[in-house]
């Protein structure tokens, strides 16, 4: 158990890492996008919530993890969709390479 | 998060893989929408191999949420863009309302014998998750105008909200402690909840882009705590990428409005108020009709267009188009200064222009355009302001001064469309609007903009 949460945290730390170098890389134009798409990545909560509700250990723990679960996934459709929604309105004027 | 097989953990590491290329490929417009595909297909895989995973017994709730959270979701992807700040911020409040309930059923289920570190990052998913949804929530309703949007301010709210997290974190070490209390835990669930209202009240329409941001960073934050606490690596991963993201739009944010950061981190409480000098010597200002912009307009050789959030509040980007596609074809070199808080969110103008179908090779930000102002003939300003004020250069006295803004006193003719003279929402005059070369076309930003286009059509070839 002590040797996962350090290496939870190593993961932890490198992730931040790649994070401040990639995401420094996005250009200013495509910020609200940037944000609507972290926003379904982190959506991925749903995974924690599934497991939880699928375990069925408590009818607290179920109750809670199916609203859990409605919300995450609400991100997730949502967060895609408006995402691709704003990026295929970014048009250059110079003429597409066919 | 316990799984059977190495192929599960296989597909996560698959899944996280395509997170980092999804945000890599965001990094341009060209390759932004494979960002998406990315991230799709990693979340497929994730969701998909969980689903499959052998210690799930009953599949009757996952599938009801399911199909709910997709219901919901729908309408949240197809809202107009206008609406994009208020639905990023409710977008927020679900994320962090997801985190908190699996926090708080982890707790309940695993109690009372929690180890110290699992506890800690228990409490800091709880507290962090609770104050971001009620948070959130409060700042979607401001955006919506369903709250109302003035700031709320007294004496030692500071002393107050700092007092109340400071409640929460103690208890939550407490626990940490003894993790035998059960009976606290409700209270780390509910303090921060009020203190994410608490934390709002003071926040104006202004200070949404970094509110927005810093929001986003909590939400970010809150979700890795919940993967030490289920130990997966997968929601490690995307809650640092989330809440990296989110710490970066938060600091470019309160650079440009030049805050310091200890500002920023604890919410933009702290703040003055903006003392509205009484100075009205009632200086003159110029004005101008439509004619006479179209006639400068149609004369310059290069236009600079300084969208703000009046511009998204009168719905002009279309007109605002028109009015691009008119000098364009007349061969004036048309281009965009966007300043990084324009709008009511990071990169809030440029997705409004891009919706009105402007190319985004045109939309320069701050450092970009800067540089050419010099060299502009006409600095038309539609519904911005605070971000053209030269006070902020030159005014020690100014509340604003220090905070990075775009020249446009340094074009030959400026053009503002204001509706009046009344001094914006910080209530800082702008000195701007007194210069000899400043043109003031006082009305409605998308009538007014109709009025010149309509001019630039009318006089046929000039």
């Amino acid at each position: 158990m002590k040797m996962d949460l350090i290496t939870s945290l190593y993961v932890f730390m490198l992730a931040g890492f790649i994070g401040f170098e990639v995401i420094r890389r996005v250009s200013p134009l495509l910020h609200t996008p940037l944000m609507s798409l972290t926003n379904a990545l982190d959506a991925i909560a749903v995974v924690g919530a599934i497991l939880l509700v699928g375990a069925h250990k408590s009818r607290l723990s179920t109750i809670l993890g199916t609203i859990a679960i409605v919300a995450a996934t609400s991100n997730v459709v949502g967060g895609f969709m408006i995402t691709d929604r704003m990026l295929k309105m970014f048009k250059s004027s110079r003429p597409q390479k066919p | 998060m316990p799984s059977n097989g190495l192929l599960l953990e296989i597909t996560y590491l698959i899944a996280t893989a395509l997170f980092i290329l999804s945000l890599m490929w965001m990094s341009s417009p060209k390759t932004a929408r494979h960002g998406v595909w990315a991230g799709e297909l990693g979340m497929l895989l994730a969701v998909g191999g969980t689903l499959l995973d052998r210690g799930i017994l009953d599949y009757k709730w996952i599938a009801i949420a399911l199909v709910l959270g997709t219901i919901i979701g729908v309408p949240l992807g197809r809202v107009h863009m206008t609406a994009v700040p208020q639905r990023t911020a409710l977008s927020h409040a679900f994320g962090a309302l997801c985190v908190t309930l699996v926090g708080t059923s982890e707790f309940y289920l695993r109690s009372p014998d929690i180890p110290p570190f699992v506890m800690a990052v228990l409490g800091l998913e709880v507290i962090l998750g609770s104050l971001t949804f009620t948070g959130s929530l409060m700042a979607s309703g401001k955006l919506q105008e369903i709250l109302p949007q003035r700031p709320i301010t007294y004496k030692g709210q500071n002393v107050v909200n700092l007092g109340v997290l400071a409640i929460a974190v103690g208890l939550a070490i407490f626990l940490v402690i003894h993790p035998d209390r059960t009976h606290l835990f409700p209270l780390i669930v509910g303090i921060p909840l009020l203190f994410g209202v608490l934390m709002i009240i003071p926040i104006g329409g202004a200070d949404m882009p970094t509110v927005i941001s810093l929001l986003n960073s909590y939400a970010g934050l809150s979700a890795a705590a919940m993967g030490f606490v289920l130990n997966s690596k997968l929601l490690i991963v995307a809650g640092a990428l989330d809440g990296a993201s989110g710490f970066i739009l938060s600091v470019n944010m309160s650079k440009a409005m030049n805050r310091s950061f200890s500002n920023v981190l604890f919410g933009a409480f702290g703040q003055e108020q903006a003392a509205v000098a009484g100075g009205a010597e009632a200086r003159s200002v110029r004005s101008a009709t439509a004619e006479e912009a179209a006639a400068i307009l149609a004369a310059a050789n290069k236009v600079v267009i300084v969208p703000g959030y009046g511009m998204a509040v009168a719905q002009a980007q279309h007109k605002v188009r028109e009015l691009y596609d008119a000098l364009t074809k007349r061969g004036v070199d048309v281009k965009f200064g966007i300043h990084p808080v324009a709008g009511r969110m990071p990169g809030h103008m440029n997705v409004l222009l891009a919706e009105a179908d402007i190319p985004y090779d045109k939309l320069l930000d701050m450092d970009e355009i800067n540089g050419e102002f010099p060299q502009t003939d006409v600095a038309l300003v539609i519904g911005a302001n605070d971000v053209t004020n030269p006070a902020a250069r030159s005014d020690h006295a100014s509340p604003i001064y220090g905070m990075p803004i775009l020249d446009v006193d340094k074009a030959r003719t400026v053009m503002v469309i204001k509706r009046s003279m009344s001094p914006g929402f910080a209530g800082i005059d702008n000195p701007l609007y007194y210069l000899d070369k400043t043109l003031m076309l006082f009305g409605d930003a998308k009538s007014f903009v109709n009025a010149i286009v309509r001019e630039l059509h009318g006089d046929g070839q000039s």
